[in-house]
């Protein structure tokens, strides 16, 4: 059986994962206009790398998604952020250098009551960002080294 | 001020970040651009903590840094915004502690794990323990307080159980694990309950506003239970005797350091945060006993151990005793302000920096040992001085400067102790002496069972002379600081205890103005 769940785990897997991906990019996307950010929307990018883990086991992802090329990104996420925060040490470190600056997420935040511009925040969605990418294959690195250890135990 | 010391208390926390999360991926490029790059960064923090020992002391005054605006302090405002380091003499001082004990142990740890692997994860998380310390000692906010002592709590335990091979480190590392995440929630509940009732985290800002009522009391009481228990204060040490014991030398050493910052962070409560506001004489007495206890169970639990690394841990808790009882005694003084109490203080506090080079010594010297000897258990030893000269120089230097004997760093902290104490109430410092004397029994035992006696076996591994270096610089350190206490204890010592002794005001005064 090599780690692989039923036909109807894997088939809905391939339905779902797409969506569960999205869903979390939109969390990381719009964490500094609704609820959620880096951390949640990361964690719910980690759970679609979960479902795929557990329904076509780590050895049917070989390849696709190793434990190396996981935590590099891990490590680059981490040090995106302190890099957001270095790079406003002209003022302060961590000081929001980029919003109203024009540049991506840099335009002006308008005042008085309004749905929330996306195009907005400064330093904040890329941190979001920065966050959500160090969560999401941290927590997938995490589940996958346990299932790794878990088979392991199995066969013994 | 030029914008490098502007900026050095905030580097002082990223730069050892910035190694933690950016050793993994240079550790792919190869073992040796690694080495390089883990020593170029703990010489850039020793770099930084020189800087903001600097800037604070030309300054006089607590200095402060806002992250992520442009904001001067005092600002004007009732109520603080931003997250706010403030760093003062006692700040400093434990950052030149912490900055000492980092750049020996990094230095020593290139030979200790060099023909081991997962160094690359073992450097990360030395790094992010060294950024967790630096964090607590600068930041002038409860919850980040909170933040970095959880900081410390994950990496060190992740350090204690690194020799994933052996069962009894994974056991040491879960039972660390269990009672630091106590203490972590014990200090969360005590921050919301503050929270609750001032609606503000700042220190200064809590610190202008607390009041003696029965929320500030229960706050007071968890924070005093929690902070003790991480620093390893007797009834709550006993996680402290398995985590020095099992975890790597260097690491040992650290941790020392580790505990001494929750130590800080309880004078930081005491004195800063509630200052007058709570009965000083009850609180100064509740830390004297304590102290007293830690001493006494300290030293006869060392007396019976046979396994070295538990016998110095146990030295190690005893020491801890030797703080609580010089600034229990500035505590409950602290109303009256008598002049043995000054001197109390500073003796408590000199002794922070002098246990933490001597025991880090030992603990050092320890790994050697046991690396030759391929055995922990002391009555399997003997004979290693024939082999191992430097080693056992220094281990000497170590054990007399740990049980008080002149010309040695201990001996100059643990005199202000004793007569500061003798003045207050002379059973405490009958207790101490008496305590010294049990711990100088100890270690000849350890040096004569270790490197005395005709040459029983021959070193398996010899240290290297990086290894020998490291020792020689804290070797170095209890020397000097033995033979000119006077020079350290005005330069260093005298600015830290007068900050938490005379300085409440000043530290809320750099934040809220007035």
């Amino acid at each position: 059986m090599n780690g692989e769940m039923s036909v109807i785990v894997r088939t809905i897997t391939r339905f779902v994962y797409g969506l569960i991906v999205v869903f979390g990019f939109y969390v990381i996307m719009h964490g500094h206009l609704t609820p959620g950010g880096g951390f949640q929307g990361g964690a719910v990018v980690a759970t679609a790398f979960a479902l795929l883990i557990v329904a076509f086991g780590a050895a049917g992802l070989k390849g696709k998604l190793n434990d190396h090329l996981l935590q590099s990104l891990e490590e680059v996420g981490a040090l995106a952020f302190l890099v957001l925060g270095f790079i406003g040490i002209g003022t302060a470190f961590f000081y929001n250098i980029i919003a109203n600056s024009g540049a991506v997420f840099g335009s002006p935040t308008p005042i008085g009551p309004n749905p929330g511009f996306l195009n907005t925040g400064g330093t904040l969605p890329w941190m979001n960002w920065a966050v959500g990418l160090k969560v999401m294959t941290g927590l997938a690195s995490v589940v996958l080294v346990m299932l790794v250890g878990a088979r392991e135990e199995e066969e013994t | 001020m030029n914008p490098l010391s502007f900026h050095a208390p905030v580097l002082l926390i990223a730069i050892p970040l910035l190694g933690a999360f950016a050793v993994p991926l240079i550790g792919r490029l190869g073992a040796h651009l690694r080495r390089i790059f883990t020593g170029l960064i703990a010489l850039l923090t020793t770099a930084c903590a020189g800087l903001v020992a600097a800037t604070v002391f030309s300054a006089g005054t607590p200095i402060t840094y806002v992250l992520g605006g442009r904001l001067t302090l005092p600002s004007g405002m009732n109520f603080p915004i931003r997250i706010i380091l403030e760093v003062d003499g006692m700040s400093t001082f434990m950052v030149i502690l912490t900055a000492l004990i980092l750049v020996t142990a990094v230095f020593y740890s290139f030979s200790y794990w060099r023909r081991r692997s997962g160094g690359t994860m073992y450097d990360s998380l030395l790094f992010l323990l060294g950024a967790g310390i630096f964090g607590m000692e600068l930041t002038g906010d409860m919850f980040n307080f909170f933040v970095f002592l959880e900081i410390t709590s994950i990496a060190a335990c992740g350090l204690i159980g690194f020799r994933v091979w052996q069962g009894r480190s994974q056991e040491a590392a879960f039972k660390t694990m269990a009672l630091y995440t106590l203490s972590g929630l014990f200090v969360l509940l005590a921050i919301g309950l503050l929270y609750g009732k001032y609606d503000g985290l700042n220190i200064a800002y809590l610190a202008a506003h607390i009041g003696s009522g029965l929320v500030d009391r229960i706050a007071l009481g968890l924070l005093l239970v929690a902070l003790a228990m991480k620093a390893g204060v007797v009834p709550m040490h006993m996680w402290a005797p398995d985590a020095y014991g099992e975890a790597p030398a260097p690491i040992s050493a650290v941790l020392v350091a580790n505990s001494q910052a929750s130590l800080y962070g309880l004078f930081r409560v005491l004195f800063t945060l509630y200052g007058l506001a709570i009965s000083v004489t009850t609180l100064g007495w509740i830390m004297i006993v304590l102290a007293l206890l830690t001493i006494f169970i300290g030293v006869t639990m060392a007396l019976i151990q046979s396994d070295i690394k538990r016998l110095i841990a146990y030295g190690a808790v005893s020491q801890i005793g030797y703080m609580l009882l010089g600034v229990g005694v500035g505590l409950a003084t602290s109303a009256g302000q008598p002049d043995y109490g000054l001197v109390a203080m500073q003796g408590g506090i000199f002794h922070m920096i002098n246990d933490a080079a001597c025991v880090g010594l030992l603990f050092l010297a320890a790994g050697v040992i046991i690396r030759a000897a391929g055995t922990r258990n002391l009555n399997m030893m003997g004979g290693l001085a024939h082999d191992m000269r430097w080693t056992a120089m220094f281990f000497m230097i170590g054990a007399l400067a740990l049980a008080g004997i002149p010309p040695f760093n201990g001996f100059a902290s643990k005199l202000m102790i004793y007569e500061s104490t003798f003045r207050y109430s002379p059973i405490l410092a009958v207790i101490a002496i008496l305590g010294s004397i049990l711990l100088l029994a100890v270690f000849l035992k350890v040096f004569q069972a270790a490197f005395l006696g005709p040459r029983t076996i021959s070193p398996i591994e010899r240290p290297s002379r990086l290894m020998l270096a490291s020792m020689g610089v804290l070797a170095l350190v209890v020397i000097a600081f033995g033979l000119f206490p006077g020079f350290f204890v005005h330069t260093i010592v005298g600015p830290a205890a007068k900050a938490l002794w005379l300085g409440r005001d000043a530290y809320i005064g750099a934040v809220m103005g007035g």
